[in-house]
C-alpha cells in the first residue's frame, strides 16, 4: 500500500504547529496503525530527520495512551478500536489520511501528536475512589453485589482514560470520563457513602481544569474505544443535582481526642 | 558477601505471624518525619505508595508514562488467583501455596510463595471494598473460573479486563493520596539510576521526559515496582516501554540479580505476521477452558481447518496430559507447541502456529455463552487478523510473556542494597521456573497492600536512616553519570535505527535463550551480544536532542541496557545445567521430552553480582530449602 | 446578584437552567400553538380566547414574567456556555468528521439565536404592533381585539408570511435537539424508556412547527378567510 499522510508537527507546548505530508510506500494491510507510523518514523530517522512524537504503549487497546484523530475521528474510523488496534486492511491504497493530535483547551499540546492529558488524573484525585484504608475490609462475599449491578458497574469501569470523548467533543467536554467513574461507583454499594461528595468534588474539577460543558450531542459515545454510553452522564446529572439540591453548608469541626 | 534471606523461624503457617510481631514499629507522629521513593505505578507501585501514605510516610512517586493508569498490569486479561475456596472445591491456603512452588517447579522460596498465599484472599476483600466490579453470580456472590496449573476454580475475573479494573483500583488509592497530598507524583519522568550514600540507597537520578531535566530526589528508602524485561525478546506481550533500565541500573549499582534466565513464554499468543510488528498480543489464558488445541496430524498438512476431519487431528495437550489437558501450565503447554511446530504440524502462514478451537464449546453451549465469556477477546482477535474466530479456529503460537527472574531480595523485600526494596515482577521472589496463570497480579498487590507496609517500616525503626539531601556528592556523581551517557546516546550518528538494532537482539535470545535453550546456542548468542552492543555504539542513529520530549532517545537509553543485561540472562541459562520450568535446557530432558530438574546441584536461587565493566559477574547462591513441601518431578499427565 | 448567577460557572448547573427554562419555553410554546389553532374555528372564538387572555390580569403577569425570566436565563445562560465552551476548544481540527452528532444538535446556538431575532421582531409585529402601528385599530363587532383579522392581514404579506415559516423551521430543528437534550440533562435516560422518549420529542416537535405553520398556509390557502363584517381601521 502507498499511503499519503499529512501529519501535524509542532515543536513543543510554546511554537506553532502546522500539517506536513509525507508519502509512504510498502505499507503492510497487516500492519497496525502505529505500526505504520513506526515505519514512518524509521524511514525519518535513517534520513536524520526526527520522528514525529506520539503516545502508545500497549498496543492491544487498554492502556489508553494512543491518542489521534484520524480523518478527523479520535482513534479513526472504526467504532469500538483504539488506534493502536486499528489495522492497515481497513484503509485503501492510495489514501491520503490526516493526523493530529487531541485537541482540547485542558489537553495542550506537548510535542507533534503528544498531549498532556493529566487534567483526567487530577479528576481522578479529587474524587474517582472510595475512601478506603489497605487492611480493615470485609470479606470480599460480606458485599452483595447483583449480577446486573455488577455487570453494569464493569460497562463503566472498563473505561481506558484515553481521553477521546474530549478530543471528539465540540465543547472539550470531559463529562463522559467523569460520568463512566461515577457511574461504575453508584451502580456499586460501596460507593454509596461518598456518592454526593464525589459527584460534587469530580464535577468541580472538571470545571476548573477547562473542559467545557456536555451539549449532548453524543459524539463521545460514538468514539469511545470501550463504547461507554452516554446514559453515564445523565446519571452524572441526577447525582449531581441532588446532591446540590440537599448540600449542607460546610463547617470547620475540630477532630476527635 | 553469604545472601541472607532473613526467613523468619519457626513453622511455615507461622512464619508471617510472628515476623510481623518481631518486626519494630514506627509511631505514628514519626511516620511523616520518613520519606520513601516508588518507581513505577503498576499493581505494586501503586499499591505500596497508596497503603505507605495511608500509613503517613511522604510517598514521592515516578512513572514514565503520562499517568500512572497505563502501567501495563492494566493489559493483564484473566484474573487473580485466591486462596478464598469459595466454591468449596477443595482449595485452601497450603493448596495454592503447594501449586505454586510445583507450578514454579520448585525453585521459589517456601516461606514468600506461604506467605503469598496467607495473604491472596485479603487481596480480593480489598479490591472489592475499592470498588472493583468483580464477576458475580445472580445470587451477588463472587464467581470464580479455573486456570492453567490448578485443579480448582480459584480466579477472579472482571470480564477479560482484571489487570485494568485491579490497577484503576490502586490507582485510585494512590491518586486519593495525591489530593491529600501524602504523595507527590511525577508522571514522564523515568528513572536513571539509584543513588547509593554509606551502603544505602538514598535516592533517585530522573530524567523529566519533556524537558530533559536531571534531576535527583533523596529518601529514606526507595522502592521499584519496575515490571519485567520480556522486552529483551525485541517481541514480547509487554507493553513497548517496558524496560530492564531500572533494575540493571540497580543491578549495576550493587543489587544481585536473580535468575535472570527465569523467562515466561505464554502459550496462547496471536502469531506473528510479518517483519513490521512491533509487539505480540495475548489472547488470555482463560480461552483454555473452552478451546482445544490441536494441529493436523500429518506433517505439512495445508487443508483449511474445517475441512480436516476429526480423526486427521492432534489434540496434543489432551493427549500428552491427560488429567489437565488443554489445561496444562504454560510452560508445558508453549513447549508442547513449539515441539509439534518443530515437527512440521503448525498452521498458518508461517507454519508457527496451533490452533485454538472453539467449535466443540459452541456447539455444546451454544454462541450466546461464548461471546459473553470471552466475547471481547474474540472481537481483538479478529481486528488483529481480520479472522472470525467463532467459524475459523484461532491460530495462536507462544510469545514472551513474563520474567520470574529480578532483582534479588530477601523476606522483607529488600535487596542486596539496604533502603532498596523491589516489589512485584521487578523481583524475583515468588513463581521460581515458572509462574502460573492469575498468580502476577496477587503477587503485585500481595507485595504493595500488604509485605511492604510491615517490612518497610521494620526497615525504617531499625536502620533509623540519617538525613541525607540531594546536595551529597554521590547525587553530583549519578547526575553527571547520567548527564555523560544522554550525551553518548545522542553523539551516535550511525546508519541503523535503535528498534533495529534491538529486533535483531531480540531475534538473537528468542533463538538461542527462548523456549529452548542448549550450550551450543547460550555460547553462540555470548559470543553475538557483544557485536551487537559494539554495533549500537558504532552504528546506531539517535536524533534529536535531550532537552526535549525524545522518545527516540528515551529508547535507545532503554536498548543500550537490554544490550548489557542479555548478556547476564546467557550467562545465567549457560550455567544452569538443568532444565526447569520455563528454563529448558534441550540437554536436560527425560524420554517423552519433559524438563529434568537437578535438585542434587541446582535447588538454588542464582544471585547474580555485578562486578564491573567487563568483568565477569560474580554468582552468589541462596540455596532452596524445601521444609514443607516434598521435590517431586513435576507432572501433569 | 453575583452569587445567584454563580450557577454560571458550573457546568452542570448551567446545563440545568437551559434546560428547565427550555421546558417552560417549550411549554409555552404548544400553549401558544393550541392557542393559535383557534383561528381554524373562525373569529368568533379566536378573539374571544384573546380576550380571555388579556383578561387574566394578574395571573397573566405572572405567566409573562415567568416566560420573560426563563428566555432572560436561557440567552445569558447559552451566551456565558458558548463563550467557555469555545475557550475549551481553542484550535480545531484540520479535518474534522462528526460520526454521530447531527447538524440540528451542533448548531443549536445558531438556531437559537435566530430564533431569538424572531421573538424579538415577533414580539414587536404582534405583541407591541410597533411594526405595524395599524393593528392597534382592529376591532370586531363586539368592539374587542380583532386578532383574528390581525393575524390574516400579517399573512397576507407574503414576506411576513416567509420569515415565519423559515423561523417555524428553525425552531423545529432547535426543538429536534433541545427536547432530548433536556432530558438528559436532567437525568431522565433510561434504555426501557428511551426510545418512546426520542419519538414522544419528535412528535410534539413536529406538531408545533406544523401547527405554527398551518397558520400562514391556511390564510395563503385562503381556509383561513377574512370576515366581511370586520371593521377595517385606517388602511
Amino acid at each position: 500500500m502507498r499511503l499519503t499522510l499529512h501529519i501535524w508537527r509542532q515543536k513543543n507546548a510554546r511554537e506553532k504547529g502546522r500539517m506536513v505530508t509525507y508519502e509512504l510506500d510498502g505499507v503492510s494491510e497487516d500492519m497496525s496503525f502505529l505500526e505504520m507510523l513506526d515505519m514512518l518514523n524509521e524511514k525519518l530517522m535513517r534520513n536524520g530527520e526526527e520522528p514525529v512524537a506520539f503516545d502508545h504503549d500497549c498496543r492491544e487497546g487498554i492502556c489508553g495512551a494512543c491518542s489521534l484523530a484520524v480523518n478527523g475521528i479520535p482513534h479513526g474510523h472504526e467504532p469500538l478500536t483504539t488506534i493502536c488496534q486499528l489495522h492497515m486492511r481497513k484503509f485503501r491504497d492510495g489514501d491520503a489520511i490526516y493526523i493530529e493530535p487531541w485537541r482540547a483547551r485542558a489537553f495542550p499540546v506537548i510535542k507533534d501528536l503528544v498531549t498532556d492529558r493529566s487534567a483526567l488524573d487530577r479528576i481522578i484525585a479529587a474524587g474517582g475512589y472510595i475512601s478506603v484504608h489497605t487492611g480493615g475490609v470485609p470479606d470480599a462475599n460480606a458485599i452483595l453485589i447483583g449480577k446486573e449491578e455488577a455487570e453494569r458497574a464493569m460497562d463503566f469501569a472498563a473505561c481506558i482514560g484515553c481521553g477521546a470523548c474530549v478530543a471528539a467533543c465540540k465543547n472539550s467536554s470531559a463529562m463522559l470520563f467523569v460520568a463512566a467513574k461515577i457511574a461504575q461507583f453508584a451502580y456499586l454499594p460501596q460507593g454509596q457513602p461518598e456518592r454526593k461528595r464525589r459527584a460534587l468534588a469530580m464535577v468541580a474539577k472538571m470545571d476548573e481544569e477547562g473542559f467545557g460543558a456536555c451539549s449532548n450531542l453524543y459524539e463521545c459515545e460514538a468514539v469511545c474505544p470501550k463504547g461507554i454510553s452516554v446514559s453515564a452522564i445523565a446519571l452524572m446529572n441526577r447525582d449531581f443535582i441532588r446532591a446540590k439540591l440537599t448540600e449542607v453548608p460546610q463547617k470547620t469541626t475540630a477532630g476527635g481526642g | 558477601m553469604t545472601l541472607d534471606a532473613k526467613i523468619p523461624s519457626g513453622p511455615i503457617e507461622q512464619k508471617w505471624d510472628n515476623h510481623r510481631f518481631e518486626m519494630k514499629l514506627v509511631s505514628p507522629a514519626n511516620k511523616r518525619k520518613f520519606s520513601v521513593i516508588v518507581v513505577g505505578t503498576g499493581l505494586a507501585g501503586a499499591s505500596a505508595a497508596a497503603s505507605l501514605a495511608e500509613l503517613g510516610y511522604n510517598v514521592e512517586v515516578f512513572c514514565y508514562n503520562d499517568s500512572p493508569r497505563r502501567a501495563h498490569s492494566i493489559a493483564a486479561q484473566g484474573g487473580i488467583n485466591a486462596a478464598k475456596n469459595y466454591p468449596n472445591d477443595g482449595d485452601s491456603i497450603r493448596r495454592l501455596f503447594y501449586d505454586t512452588v510445583k507450578g514454579g517447579d520448585y525453585r521459589a522460596r517456601e516461606a514468600n510463595v506461604y506467605r503469598l498465599a496467607q495473604v491472596s484472599s485479603a487481596i480480593i476483600d480489598q479490591c472489592v471494598a475499592q470498588g472493583v466490579p468483580f464477576a458475580r453470580e445472580y445470587g451477588g456472590y463472587l464467581d470464580n473460573r479455573s486456570f492453567g496449573g490448578a485443579q480448582v476454580s480459584r480466579t477472579f475475573y472482571a470480564r477479560g479486563q482484571t489487570g485494568q479494573q485491579l490497577l484503576l483500583g490502586a490507582y485510585s488509592a494512590m491518586m486519593r493520596q495525591v489530593g491529600l497530598g501524602m504523595v507527590r507524583f511525577h508522571s514522564r519522568t523515568e528513572m536513571l539510576d539509584i543513588v547509593v550514600v554509606d551502603g544505602a540507597c538514598r535516592g533517585v537520578v530522573t530524567r523529566d521526559l519533556v524537558t530533559g531535566k536531571i534531576e535527583s530526589w533523596a529518601a529514606d528508602a526507595v522502592i521499584l515496582a519496575t515490571g519485567g524485561y520480556s522486552n529483551v525478546f525485541f517481541l514480547s506481550t509487554n507493553a513497548i516501554a517496558c524496560n530492564v533500565t531500572a533494575i540493571y541500573r540497580a543491578y549495576k549499582k550493587g543489587a544481585f540479580f536473580a535468575n535472570p534466565c527465569f523467562t515466561q513464554i505464554h502459550p496462547t499468543c496471536i502469531p506473528l505476521s510479518g517483519t513490521h510488528q512491533s509487539k505480540l498480543t495475548l489472547m488470555s489464558e482463560s480461552l483454555r477452558n473452552d478451546g482445544r488445541i490441536w494441529v493436523p496430524k500429518a506433517k505439512g498438512d495445508k487443508r483449511p481447518p474445517n475441512e480436516i476431519p476429526e480423526d486427521e487431528r492432534d489434540y496434543y495437550l489432551e493427549r500428552m496430559y491427560p488429567s489437565y489437558g488443554n489445561l496444562a501450565p504454560r510452560d508445558i503447554s508453549s513447549r508442547a507447541a513449539k515441539r509439534v511446530c518443530d515437527e512440521g504440524r503448525g498452521v498458518g502462514p508461517t507454519g508457527y502456529g496451533v490452533y485454538l478451537d472453539f467449535a466443540e464449546s459452541i456447539r455444546r453451549l451454544g454462541r450466546a455463552v461464548i461471546e459473553e465469556r470471552y466475547g471481547n477477546l474474540f472481537e481483538m482477535y479478529e481486528r488483529i487478523t481480520g479472522e472470525n474466530p467463532y467459524e475459523v479456529p484461532m491460530r495462536i503460537y507462544p510469545a514472551a510473556h513474563y520474567t520470574m527472574g529480578g532483582l534479588w531480595v530477601d523476606y522483607n523485600l529488600m535487596s542486596t542494597v539496604p533502603g532498596l526494596h523491589v516489589l512485584g515482577e521487578a523481583n524475583f521472589s515468588d513463581h521460581g521456573a515458572n509462574r502460573l496463570g492469575a498468580s502476577a497480579l496477587m503477587q503485585g498487590l500481595a507485595d504493595g497492600y500488604f509485605i511492604i507496609p510491615y517490612t518497610l517500616s521494620h526497615y525504617f525503626a531499625t536502620a533509623k536512616p540519617a538525613k541525607v539531601t540531594t546536595d551529597h556528592a554521590e547525587f553530583r556523581r549519578a547526575e553527571s553519570e547520567a548527564h555523560e551517557r544522554i550525551r553518548k546516546l545522542l553523539a551516535l550518528k550511525g546508519k541503523r535505527t535503535v528498534a533495529d538494532i534491538h529486533r535483531e537482539l531480540g531475534s538473537v535470545m528468542w533463538e538461542y535463550c527462548g523456549m529452548g535453550r542448549n550450550e551450543q546456542g547460550l555460547k553462540k548468542a555470548l559470543e553475538i551480544i557483544p557485536t551487537l552492543r559494539e554495533e549500537f555504539w558504532n552504528n546506531a542513529i539517535v536524533v534529536g536532542s535531550g532537552d526535549e520530549l525524545n522518545p527516540a532517545l528515551e529508547r535507545a537509553g532503554r536498548v543500550a541496557d537490554f544490550l548489557e543485561f542479555a548478556e547476564l540472562m546467557c550467562l545465567d541459562a549457560l550455567h544452569r545445567n538443568e532444565s526447569c520450568g520455563g528454563h529448558f535446557r534441550e540437554e536436560y530432558q527425560t524420554e517423552d521430552g519433559e524438563a529434568k530438574r537437578n535438585d542434587e546441584e541446582y535447588a538454588y536461587v542464582a544471585a547474580w553480582e555485578y562486578a564491573g565493566e567487563g568483568k565477569s559477574p560474580i554468582l552468589h547462591r541462596e540455596p532452596l530449602e524445601f521444609e514443607t513441601v516434598k521435590l517431586q518431578t513435576r507432572s501433569y499427565k | 446578584m453575583a452569587s445567584f448567577f454563580s450557577f454560571l460557572r458550573s457546568s452542570i448547573l448551567s446545563k440545568v437552567v437551559m434546560a428547565a427554562t427550555g421546558i417552560i419555553l417549550l411549554l409555552f410554546l404548544i400553549g401558544h400553538m393550541l392557542g393559535n389553532m383557534q383561528m381554524y374555528l373562525g373569529p368568533a372564538r379566536m378573539n374571544a380566547y384573546a380576550a380571555m387572555l388579556q383578561g387574566l390580569g394578574g395571573a397573566l403577569w405572572i405567566v409573562r414574567a415567568v416566560l420573560f425570566l426563563s428566555v432572560v436565563l436561557h440567552v445569558i445562560t447559552s451566551i456565558r456556555l458558548k463563550l467557555s465552551n469555545m475557550a475549551a476548544k481553542p484550535s480545531a481540527y484540520v479535518r474534522k468528521k462528526w460520526v454521530k452528532a447531527t447538524l440540528t444538535s451542533r448548531t443549536m446556538f445558531l438556531t437559537g439565536s435566530t430564533i431569538a431575532l424572531f421573538v424579538t421582531y415577533h414580539l414587536l409585529h404582534f405583541t407591541f404592533k410597533a411594526t405595524h402601528p395599524q393593528y392597534a385599530g382592529l376591532r370586531d363587532t363586539f368592539g374587542r381585539m380583532d386578532v383574528y383579522a390581525m393575524v390574516i392581514a400579517a399573512y397576507r404579506e407574503p414576506l411576513i408570511s416567509l420569515v415565519y415559516i423559515a423561523a417555524m423551521v428553525l425552531l423545529g430543528f432547535h426543538l429536534n435537539h433541545a427536547t432530548l437534550s433536556a432530558l438528559q440533562t436532567l437525568g431522565v435516560n433510561h434504555p426501557k424508556y428511551n426510545g418512546f422518549i426520542e419519538k414522544l420529542s419528535i412528535t410534539v416537535s413536529l406538531l408545533i412547527v406544523l401547527g405554527f405553520i398551518s397558520i400562514p398556509c391556511g390564510v395563503f390557502l385562503e381556509i383561513i378567510k377574512p370576515v366581511q363584517a370586520t371593521v377595517a381601521g385606517g388602511m
